[in-house]
């Protein structure tokens, strides 16, 4: 117990400690500060062309991201198609289904890295390597280059532009992700991650049997899944496997890792807009809502499965689906992270969590994934509260909402209602579909409520691009494929797009000093209306689904029933 | 749109051949050059047999050794490739159990784990299914339980048994982070040496 709460508390003193200092490098290098690489970026610029000089309105940062991110969609799906017939496959896999290789190109151009696909019996080295891998550092680049754009959007005393996202997207990904995965990856490696182009080994037991032992470039992979909160493995059970995650050293790493860039991104956001309290009071927001999700996915797993009483020694916790060398503190407070920060790698098995901590889980995702959220999105999906949390105390005093000086009117207001649809639409919706259709039933591992928490999770977690599941959901059919696939898409360009909007129409706005009856936004009170906003809306979208999930499995095992 | 295409496909082309490739390469051949034995997933030889790996489990089911958690592990039926049988500590395909909490298989699996032990209660890892299928480690707990099993199937005093296991436990790295537990291959290789 004791040495549970002394690993907590170092990790969360070496999460501040790096998210502050990385979010005032990302500062400067959205700004342009940052220059050791500079003649690799001028190279890649002036490869790309004149378009990639100009400043952009939100319009043609939009329609940037959206180019990029669809000719990185077409090369993906076509590598996964035909890996077969490409080079470094020597495990000799087939080509993917059409509808896996839609699924498997959308998570991982939406930054969401959902696994339909089983990792070591499906993508070969190069299908890991130059599809999977570049995905992991420019989708993360690319929801980056989004904050980096909101932020001056915000900023911006009166202007019409927001940036260029290729010189965004070049920097992100030259100046910070690249090195941070290099250096992480090596230090992986060394912790013995495997880093080799062979697929596979072979060893006679102690017993005399034969064992397989699948291998790959995986340390590099592992480096930038964790940084660009991606979260797509190298092998199917992702970070609980000991070759992605060995030792408690490389799992605190890696939990670290996860929020890192997410963390440091409130501090990013705080310098670029000129008020740094701007982004403490966001990070505070953050970090409040994450330590109470945290506490009860711990005190849950902890307490155990009451099933098992009696049988198990008192205090053990639920080790079903964790593994021993992360033992319930490190596997609940990677759930947290990955759940929060919209990264979705695990290392214990989601699905066999206890009903309360599956729901902390799920919530995490549900709230739109600002709890830190991914890299560059989490920050402007958490703005998107804010600007309706302006808007409600404006409401309550009868005043023109502002922010950062701006006025806060009906088209940003409608904008940021507008994402509150997302969720609701891809987590509700199309589950409902699903089991309309009867597909969610063939699907489902579990009967009973426990069966609807695998649908919902999966369906929640695509929508918030997540990409962690509960794993007994059998997702690789064409519908899922398919409906989960759109449902990424919807999770992230339904998010990106309203808030660049609001981010031009912001640009566009005089900001004024404030005066006395400005509403300041960096104080508790603020940070507590925020923490309302998110938390009734979140609440009123997803409880009454949760009833009927994990809260009726809770119930019943308290009553001692099985499904 | 044209004014988009073209950086679009330019730059996808340059950082799949910096991320994708160039960075994956890089690694390789650093980490290949630096510490090749971590690199290539830590095998583990006796007399110039690869016997596995020091970080992936392997089936235990001798009563001459201890034994490790159970594993949800499949792999291909050999009568027929199409249909899947269990295939504990498959190193080529991990998953877990994916089990729900209120699984009645999941609790009808613990309670004949249980039973197999002598009766409960018995540490929990060593009764529930690891989350890869294929965890290296139990707890000290379960290897304690053990000791006299395999040191009745050796021949050996129980003390000295035990005195091993205590030897093998591995604690917290810098005294704070992870569990204690014992990496069951380890401590079988050392099992296999005492009797030298």
């Amino acid at each position: 117990m004791d040495a549970d709460l002394l690993q907590f508390v170092l990790f969360a003193g070496l999460l501040v400690a790096l998210a502050v200092p990385l979010g005032a490098y990302m500062a400067a290098t959205f700004a342009g500060d940052v220059r050791f690489l500079a003649p690799v970026e001028r190279a890649l610029l002036s490869a790309a062309g004149p378009a990639a000089e100009k400043p952009q309105r939100w319009t043609g940062y939009a329609l940037a991201l959206l180019a990029f991110n669809a000719a990185g969609f077409a090369l993906l799906y076509l590598i996964l198609l035909f890996q077969d017939r490409l080079p470094l496959n020597p495990q000799g896999f087939p080509g993917l289904s059409p509808h896996l290789a839609f699924n498997t190109a959308m998570s991982f151009v939406t930054n969401t890295n959902w696994q339909s696909y089983g990792g070591e019996t499906t993508l070969s080295n190069f299908s890991q390597m130059v599809g999977l891998t570049t995905q992991n550092f420019v989708s993360a680049a690319s929801g980056m280059a989004v904050a980096a754009a909101v932020a001056r959007g915000f900023a911006t005393r009166q202007g019409k532009t927001l940036g260029n996202f290729w010189v965004d997207l070049t920097r992100a990904t030259l100046y910070i992700l690249l090195p941070a995965a290099l250096g992480l990856a090596l230090v992986f490696a060394y912790c013995g991650l495997p880093q080799t182009l062979a697929g596979a080994f072979d060893a006679t037991t102690l017993e005399g049997a034969r064992q397989t032992l699948a291998l790959g470039p995986v340390a590099s992979q592992i480096a930038i899944k964790q940084l660009g909160t991606n979260g797509g493995g190298f092998f199917n059970v992702n970070s609980a496997h000991p070759f992605e995650n060995p030792t408690a050293i490389t799992n605190l790493l890696s939990t670290l890792a996860i929020l890192a860039l997410p963390a440091g991104f409130c501090f990013t956001y705080g310098r670029m807009v000129g008020d740094r309290r701007q982004g403490r009071a966001l990070f505070a927001a953050m970090a409040l809502l994450f330590l109470a999700g945290f506490a009860a996915l711990y005190a849950s797993e902890q307490a155990g499965n009451p099933l098992q009483a009696g049988l198990v020694d008192a205090g053990a916790g639920n080790m079903e689906g964790k593994e021993v060398r992360f033992g319930i503190l490190g596997s609940t407070l990677w759930a947290a992270a990955t759940t929060a920060a919209s990264n979705g790698s695990v290392n214990a098995m989601h699905d066999s969590f206890t009903p309360l901590g599956g729901l902390v889980a799920m919530l995490n995702i549900q709230l739109g994934e600002v709890v830190f959220g991914g890299v560059g999105v989490g920050l402007t999906g958490m703005l998107l509260f804010v600007i309706l949390a302006v808007f409600l105390a404006g409401l309550m005093v009868g005043r023109t909402p502002e922010y950062l000086g701006k006025k806060i009117e009906a088209r940003e207001v409608k904008l940021a209602a507008l994402t509150l649809l997302v969720m609701p639409l891809g987590a509700l919706i199309l589950p409902a579909l699903a089991i309309a259709a009867g597909t969610a039933q063939s699907s489902v591992q579990d009967a009973g409520p426990h069966g609807l928490s695998e649908l919902l999770y999966a369906y929640s977690s695509a929508t918030g691009n997540n990409g962690s599941a509960f794993a007994g959901f059998s997702a690789n059919t064409v519908w899922h494929n398919t409906f989960l696939g759109l449902a990424m898409m919807l999770g992230r360009f339904g998010y990106i797009i309203p808030i660049l909007a609001i981010a031009g129409s912001l640009a566009a706005k005089k900001a004024a000093p404030p005066t006395a009856g400005t509403f300041p936004t960096h104080g508790a009170l603020f940070v507590a209306l925020l923490l309302a906003t998110i938390l009734i809306v979140g609440a009123l979208t997803f409880l009454p689904v949760l009833a009927l999930g994990p809260l009726a499995e809770h119930v019943s095992l308290l009553a001692g029933r099985t499904f | 749109m044209n004014t988009a295409l073209r950086p679009a496909l330019v730059l996808l082309g340059l950082f799949t051949a910096l991320t994708g490739i160039a960075y994956p390469l890089a690694v390789t051949g650093i980490a290949q050059l630096s510490f090749p034995t971590a690199a290539n997933g830590s095998p583990v030889t006796v007399g110039g047999r690869v016997v596995g790996s020091a970080l992936i489990g392997q089936s235990f089911t001798s009563e001459r050794y201890f034994h490790g958690r159970p594993s949800a592990t499949t792999g291909a039926d050999p009568a027929d490739p199409a249909k899947s049988v269990e295939d504990p500590y498959n190193a080529a395909s991990s998953t877990g159990s994916n089990f729900g909490p209120s699984s009645a298989v999941l609790a009808e699996a613990v309670k004949v784990r249980v039973a197999a032990l002598g009766g409960g209660p018995v540490p929990a890892d060593l009764v529930t299914a690891s989350a890869s299928g294929l965890d290296p480690d139990i707890s000290p707990a379960a290897a304690a339980l053990q000791v006299a099993r395999v040191a009745k199937a050796r021949g050996l005093p129980e003390d000295e048994v035990r005195a091993l296991v205590n030897r093998s436990i591995l604690g917290r790295s810098f005294g704070v982070l992870g569990e204690p537990r014992v990496n069951v291959l380890a401590l079988n290789l050392a099992l296999d040496d005492l009797k030298r």
